[in-house]
């Protein structure tokens, strides 16, 4: 057993590390079911406004293939919950894979999983220890959700059935991250392998979900995520089915192992290829520097921003027929507060694509301070550029980055729902409208983390809360009849609802005039804080 | 002469903690100074205020004839830097990040640049991340050495080189002398200090406690003297400047401070002389002695 040698101590290293972020999670999963199944049990207050959801639901093969079937129309629990099963699903699994991969390849890569080697510590104690610690997160996390679930009052079998679907997804992509774990040499790259494993069962999943009765329903049991949702929480419980991503679970961690014993620490299997090995002309300054750090990512958002835009505006057309019961409409009013409903749901949804946005907007702005405290700034600092310039390389990417995102998702959008309502030339204009008009809001959030990293560089990442009460105020706000003072501290209260809503430029002036008072004065703080 | 960077009374805290202390530093245009001292003795603060990273608390520091602070960009053109812990970027290879720098530096000379890869036998075609800390050292070091400017800064720059690299950064640096280029070498290595620096500052607890050529220092050590005497030597621990005195029958050891060298060998001939050894001071030895006390009195360094 001396493979295993050390496996505890590192269990209590990496719970450690975690003691906040693992609860904070924890918590936002747990509130998020318990949350949305309270605001939904309201709607369906009898078995023909869910019959009447659920057939609208199960006849639109967009809304399928987003959120999966609805197996029992009558099923309140599944009708209030159906659309976080495989969503949430999918993001239980990020979850539990990026937990495996920062507890093994990202301490490998950095060396101080060599320093903890060199003591008693067998060869597979690293991998066992975060395997110990994603699977017990993902056990914890089902569960509190299931309880929350029982306390909103829905069926005690099927909440649990619920929080075992989620479980299932954590457990069989943990072993997803274990495997990529062993794949590459950087950990980004293994979150990358994972990131697609997740996008390919969702769309496995997708794909099978919205084939007609008969048809090729099968692709589903393809996927892990499909696993969970074939559980069927509330609609017959079927327990067995978790065995399938259980059994996932061992064989990927068996070949994980049979890996690390073929490979030295350190070392992946996909070997890294050698580069330039001078310049190219046009890597002379920060700017340039930063778009090669941030265009990977980048192009991935672009190309889910642009695919996420066409699904939205593909749904669309389906709009008018799915909400008929008058507590959906009631929803989508209480969302978008505008006449039509087509137009209510493409604003509700392009301040979806908003939200997400500027998770990228906040995530290359963050960019500052990981470069700084990996002690990359300190040498391009120390030549002949100005920390005025080597903040704004990476401003830069982050305000034009979710620009060109908004832009693709509302050029998607306006396509699609253009197309199937057939008046491209007025939709593709009124979508574009629409998206540009998120930005002044996106902007604001990603100076927040500029003027966090001036004033306050350890506090950068309270810039996710912040983010987190804003999204939880505009989700929740409105349902839960919050004060109007509290909702307009989010920015995002203030986004002008288009398509269909009335626009005023006061609020999007405002909004871009308070992101760039907050950048100036990040960027003046930083030029006068110590670096390092 | 004038002076590439001059440093006086400078202050530096973190929270409770003194990292400098008054520091004065004076390093001549021309020169190659060593910055010496333990890790944790603020040899890498005082180099993050002369580059403008950090805000000194107090004192004034001057750079090239500017203030690092407020002028850090202009100055920058005019110095290389290489930092004690070297990362890169991780999907960068090694050729693109001393281009990267050496473009943001002003430029640097490509024959230069393939000279030192050459002889510092590193490969640019492979990524950041796969460099170990040798190798990001030398790409660091490769990108200033090969920059045309007065003044390197180099921060412990042979920690993580082995003595084959180390032979040819030694070589590097003479070479660097003789265009007259400045150079600031912190470093915790006495050897390395003692063969390249004309001039060294010894810091310790955040002040420069010693400073000038290493004849100059050695003025104020002792020579260690091991004798053989025809005759019992007396008389030799009444004399003033004699340290661990150990006399066995005929033979005598001891250390005596320079200044007193002359009453210690008139005492000796005294009793005859018959063998005679006398060794001057390492750096080693002058580097211990300021260090004695520390070690005694307080086991743990202060860190950084």
């Amino acid at each position: 057993m001396n493979n295993f040698a050390g496996t505890a101590t590192l269990v209590r290293l990496a719970l450690r590390r975690d003691r906040v972020i693992i609860p904070v999670w924890i918590l936002v999963f747990v509130s998020m079911a318990a949350g949305s199944a309270k605001a939904s049990i309201d709607l369906y207050p009898d078995v023909a406004s869910r019959v009447s959801a659920a057939e609208t639901t199960n006849s639109s093969a967009a809304l399928v293939s987003l959120y999966g079937r609805i197996y029992d129309p009558t099923s309140l629990g599944e009708v209030s919950l159906f659309k976080l099963t495989s969503f949430g699903a999918l993001l239980v699994g990020l979850l539990a894979a990026l937990l495996v991969i920062r507890h093994t390849r990202a301490e490998e890569e950095s060396g101080r999983l060599e320093l903890l080697s060199a003591g008693v510590l067998g060869r597979y104690a690293a991998l066992t220890a975060a395997l110990i610690v994603s699977a017990g997160t993902v056990i914890v996390l089902g569960l509190l959700t299931a309880l929350s679930l029982v306390g909103t009052g829905l069926p005690t079998a099927g909440s649990f059935a619920f929080g075992l679907t989620w479980i299932a997804a954590g457990l069989a992509f943990a072993g997803v991250g274990a495997l990529t774990a062993q794949l590459t040499e950087g950990a980004r790259t293994a979150n990358g392998f994972t990131a697609i494993a997740l996008g390919v069962s969702y769309v496995l999943r997708a794909l099978g979900d919205s084939s007609a009765d008969g048809g090729s329903r099968w692709i589903s049991w393809f996927s892990p995520i499909g696993w969970a949702q074939q559980i069927r929480p509330y609609a017959g419980d079927r327990w067995l089915v978790a065995l399938a991503p259980l059994a996932l679970l061992v064989v990927l961690v068996v070949a994980a192992f049979a890996l690390i014993r073929r490979r030295d620490v350190g070392a992946g299997l996909v070997r890294p290829r050698p580069g330039p090995a001078t310049a190219a002309a046009s890597l002379r300054s920060p700017l340039a520097l930063a778009w090669r750090l941030h265009r990977g990512a980048l192009l991935g958002w672009a190309f889910a921003f642009l695919l996420l835009g066409f699904v939205v505006g593909n749904i669309a057309s389906n709009v008018d027929g799915f909400v008929t019961s008058e507590g959906a409409k009631d929803v989508v009013e209480k969302l978008g507060g505008v006449e039509s409903i087509t137009d209510a749901f493409l604003s509700a949804e392009m301040g979806m694509l908003g939200l997400l946005a500027s998770g990228f907007g906040i995530q290359a702005a963050l960019r500052l301070r990981s470069e700084e405290t990996a002690l990359r700034a300190e040498p391009l600092l120390a030549t002949g550029i100005t920390r005025y310039r080597w903040l704004g390389s990476h401003v830069v990417i982050a305000l034009v980055g979710t620009g060109v995102l908004m832009l693709l998702g509302g050029v998607g959008a306006g396509i699609s729902s253009g197309a199937s309502l057939g008046n491209m030339g007025r939709q593709v204009p009124r979508m574009l409208a629409a998206a540009v008009v998120q930005l002044p809001a996106i902007w604001v959030v990603t100076a927040l983390v500029v003027v966090l990293f001036g004033l306050a560089p350890k506090l950068v990442t309270v810039a996710w809360g912040l983010f987190g009460a804003f999204l939880l105020i505009g989700q929740f706000g409105p349902i839960f009849e919050l004060p109007q003072g509290l909702m307009d501290l989010s920015p995002y209260a203030h986004t002008p609802r288009l398509p269909g809503g009335d626009f005023s430029a006061t609020p999007v002036i405002v909004l871009a005039a308070i992101a760039f008072a907050l950048l100036v004065a990040g960027s003046t703080a930083f030029r006068r804080r110590d670096v390092g | 002469m004038t002076s590439a960077i001059v440093v006086s009374g400078l202050h530096k805290s973190y929270g409770s903690t003194h990292a400098l202390d008054g520091l004065d530093l004076e390093v001549a245009t021309g020169e190659v100074h060593g910055f010496l001292g333990p890790n944790g003795a603020g040899k890498s603060t005082t180099i993050r205020v002369l580059l403008g990273l950090l805000k000194g608390d107090e004192g004034d520091v001057s750079l090239l004839g500017g203030n690092p602070w407020h002028d850090a960009a202009t100055l920058h053109r005019r110095l290389a830097y290489v930092p004690g812990d070297v990362n890169l970027w991780p999907n960068l290879t090694g050729g693109e990040v001393i281009d990267l720098l050496g473009r943001l530096r002003g430029g640097l000379d490509p024959k230069k640049r393939d000279d030192l890869l050459r002889r510092f036998d590193l490969d640019p075609t492979k990524k950041g991340r796969t460099y170990s800390k040798g190798n990001r050292q030398k790409v660091a070091l490769v990108a200033a050495l090969a920059s045309d400017v007065e003044l390197l800064i180099l921060d412990e720059p042979t920690s993580g080189l082995d003595p084959l690299m180390e032979e040819v950064f030694r070589q590097c640096i003479e070479e660097e002398r003789g265009r007259d280029r400045t150079v600031l070498l912190s470093s915790h290595i006495l050897s390395e200090v003692e063969a390249l620096c004309d001039r060294i500052s010894i810091i310790r607890r955040g002040k420069v406690v010693e400073t000038g050529t290493l004849a100059d220092l050695r003025h104020l050590t002792r020579t260690s003297i091991q004798a053989e005497l025809s005759g019992a030597p007396n008389g030799l621990a009444q004399l003033p400047g004699v340290h661990s005195l150990d006399v066995e029958g005929n033979r005598v050891r001891c250390e005596v401070d320079n200044a007193q060298l002359d009453g210690l060998m008139k005492q000796l001939a005294a009793s005859g002389i018959r063998s005679l050894v006398a060794q001057p001071p390492t750096l080693e030895e002058l580097f211990l002695r300021h260090y004695e006390d520390d070690t005694a009195a307080e086991p743990v360094a202060a860190t950084r």
